[in-house]
């Protein structure tokens, strides 16, 4: 079989990849492994809901048109979006499809699958970030009899044993808002806390994301991030998507009666040992929580709002109190690990892997000609993994992989009409 | 060298690709106080930890300090740890030997708000070698040659 172009994945990356090429006259299709949005169906707890509000939410050639912008998406919202965008445009989409290899042969690429081998001139890989949980390796010393749920598996608090307490390994936005579900539904909640970043969820009467777009935090591209291989491994902001605006964060979680622990650091028998750096990490998201509500501030004095929005409160600094670095397991029915996820790119050409296993890129550009990738942190701006953000980024390589298609001699046909 | 009383001395490392070693041999000497019924030769073993902390997160201060291009004044560090002696003497078998906490409190003159110097501090913590052996568990091995 033949292609110009084969696009792997049917999630927003994906869609709005084939979007693009579709607008652009190109050759190629869509092959997703289940149906459109799998990884949205079937890994996402119940309550998740998007961390941005909904009005933020867009893909090439679709805006929110719903009627409460400022709510924020279900997984469930999430799925009906994507198969609704999917039948605006109707992409040439292949479901059921899991691709076994794509690699680089001649003067293009063999994209294997069981349903058979697909030869193309460019593959772009809309798989994402989020495909595997990173689970530390020491999480095979855990106790059996301790039940192991990632934020991947993780669906409802019925799903976990009540007849022991919860540990929660880490504090992004997944890890904190699980621990306030599991504790709001009467679970003994103990979370284990490594770097993490706290923001307010709305901060001077406007939602926290408001802000961010406002001020151009999320348009910062990956050429202008300081250490950028770090700030790509930042854990996501805790957030949450509620009706009630409530914020989760460390102080929130401790009201609740959620018991903090340092980051997890190794299991020796049946004691869990935890870093006892917390407080330095507590402190430190505080001062990176200050420093953006002072951006936002400056750049309300600059465009002279200060009438127009509310006054500016600074969450209460976070006040630890006994945190142990020691965790007994014997008390412990499930370890729920929410320590973030990689990507699953086994099947790409060898060749495309750089050093430590991972993918090399400049900004979703591969490192083998004709490979792209689509849906990673800060892949070319902070707003790359979010829906709000992947439409750009899908149309700027979009127009990259044109133009190499040009160069190397396979210009699109024109548009049939 | 009698009873508690001993000294280390440190000549080489290794490491960035070579061996290294010190300008000078630097030795390092340590004992139990009198109240231990000691001679009181040197600081106590733990007293050294809570130096090396202090060294390590001031020389910290020092480094994050010129990259981001603030002059400091002066930089003191006062470092304390608690200790229940009912470890080290056996007494009670739930009490672990060490610190219970370690508090560090740096007094910084500079050309700099509270907020930059706050996070001079919190930077200085995060690349600090010490700061993550005092605070993080390490396996120890010891044997006998």
């Amino acid at each position: 079989m033949h292609t110009s172009v084969v696009v792997v994945g049917a999630g927003p990356g994906g869609l709005a990849m084939s979007h693009h090429l579709t607008g652009a006259g190109v050759d190629h299709v869509l092959l997703e492994r289940g149906g459109v949005a799998h990884s949205w169906r079937t890994e996402r707890w119940d309550s998740l809901r998007l961390l941005p509000p909904n009005w933020m939410t867009a893909l090439p050639g679709a805006r929110y048109e719903g009627g409460d912008p400022d709510g924020y998406m279900t997984a469930a919202e999430t799925v009906a979006a994507l198969e609704a965008y999917r039948s605006s445009f109707d992409p040439p989409l292949h479901t059921g499809i899991e691709v076994e290899a794509a690699c680089r042969t001649g003067d293009g690429f063999e994209v294997r699958t069981p349903q058979g081998t697909w030869r193309c001139d460019a593959v772009v890989a809309a798989t994402g970030g989020s495909s595997e949980p990173r689970v530390p390796a020491f999480a095979s010393e855990l106790p059996q009899a301790v039940q192991q749920l990632s934020s991947l598996s993780y669906r409802r608090p019925a799903q976990i044993d009540d007849r022991g307490r919860v540990l929660v390994v880490g504090a992004s936005a997944s890890g904190v808002q699980i621990a306030d579900e599991l504790r709001r539904a009467g679970r003994d909640v103990t979370i284990a806390v490594g770097e993490h970043i706290r923001l307010p969820r709305s901060y001077r009467g406007c939602d926290i994301y408001r802000w961010l777009d406002r001020i151009g935090q999320l348009d910062e591209r990956w050429d202008e991030v300081e250490d950028l291989q770090r700030a790509r491994r930042h854990a996501s902001v805790q957030v949450v998507g509620s009706d009630d605006g409530r914020e989760v964060d460390l102080p929130s979680l401790q009201g609740l009666g959620v018991q903090l622990v340092g980051r997890l650091m190794a299991i020796r028998g049946t004691t869990a040992l935890c870093s006892g750096g917390l407080g330095s990490l507590v402190a430190n998201a505080d001062l990176k929580q200050a420093r953006l509500l002072r951006r936002i501030d400056e750049w309300v004095d600059e465009h002279d709002m200060a009438h127009l929005v509310g006054p500016a409160v600074e969450p209460s600094p976070t006040v630890l109190t006994q945190v142990p670095t020691e965790l007994d397991l014997a008390g412990f029915a499930t370890v729920i690990w929410a320590t973030g996820f990689r990507p699953a790119y086994r099947w790409l050409d060898p060749r495309a892997h750089g050093r430590h296993g991972r993918v090399d890129h400049e900004g979703g550009v591969g490192t083998i000609p004709g490979l792209y990738l689509l849906g990673l942190p800060l892949l070319r701006r902070r707003r790359s993994n979010l829906l709000a953000g992947l439409g750009s980024d899908a149309a700027e390589l979009g127009q990259h992989l044109v133009g190499y298609l040009e160069a190397v001699g396979r210009r699109p046909a024109p548009l049939s009409r | 060298m009698n009873g508690t009383h001993s000294r280390s001395t440190i000549t080489d490392f290794s490491g960035l690709g070579d061996q290294h070693s010190h300008r000078q041999a630097y030795t390092i000497e340590a004992d139990h106080p009198e109240v231990f019924g000691s001679e009181d030769n040197g600081v106590t073993p733990p007293e050294i930890v809570l130096g090396a902390l202090a060294s390590c997160l001031t020389a910290g201060v020092a480094t994050v300090a010129t990259n981001r291009g603030v002059q400091l004044r002066s930089v003191t560090a006062t470092v304390s740890g608690e200790m229940d002696l009912q470890g080290i003497l056996g007494i009670d078998a739930d009490v672990r030997n060490g610190f219970d906490r370690i508090d560090v409190r740096f007094d910084i003159d500079a050309d700099a708000s509270r907020a930059d110097i706050e996070a001079i501090v919190a930077q200085s913590q995060k690349r600090s070698a010490v700061f993550d052996i005092v605070t993080n568990p390490t396996t120890v091995q010891v044997t006998v040659a």
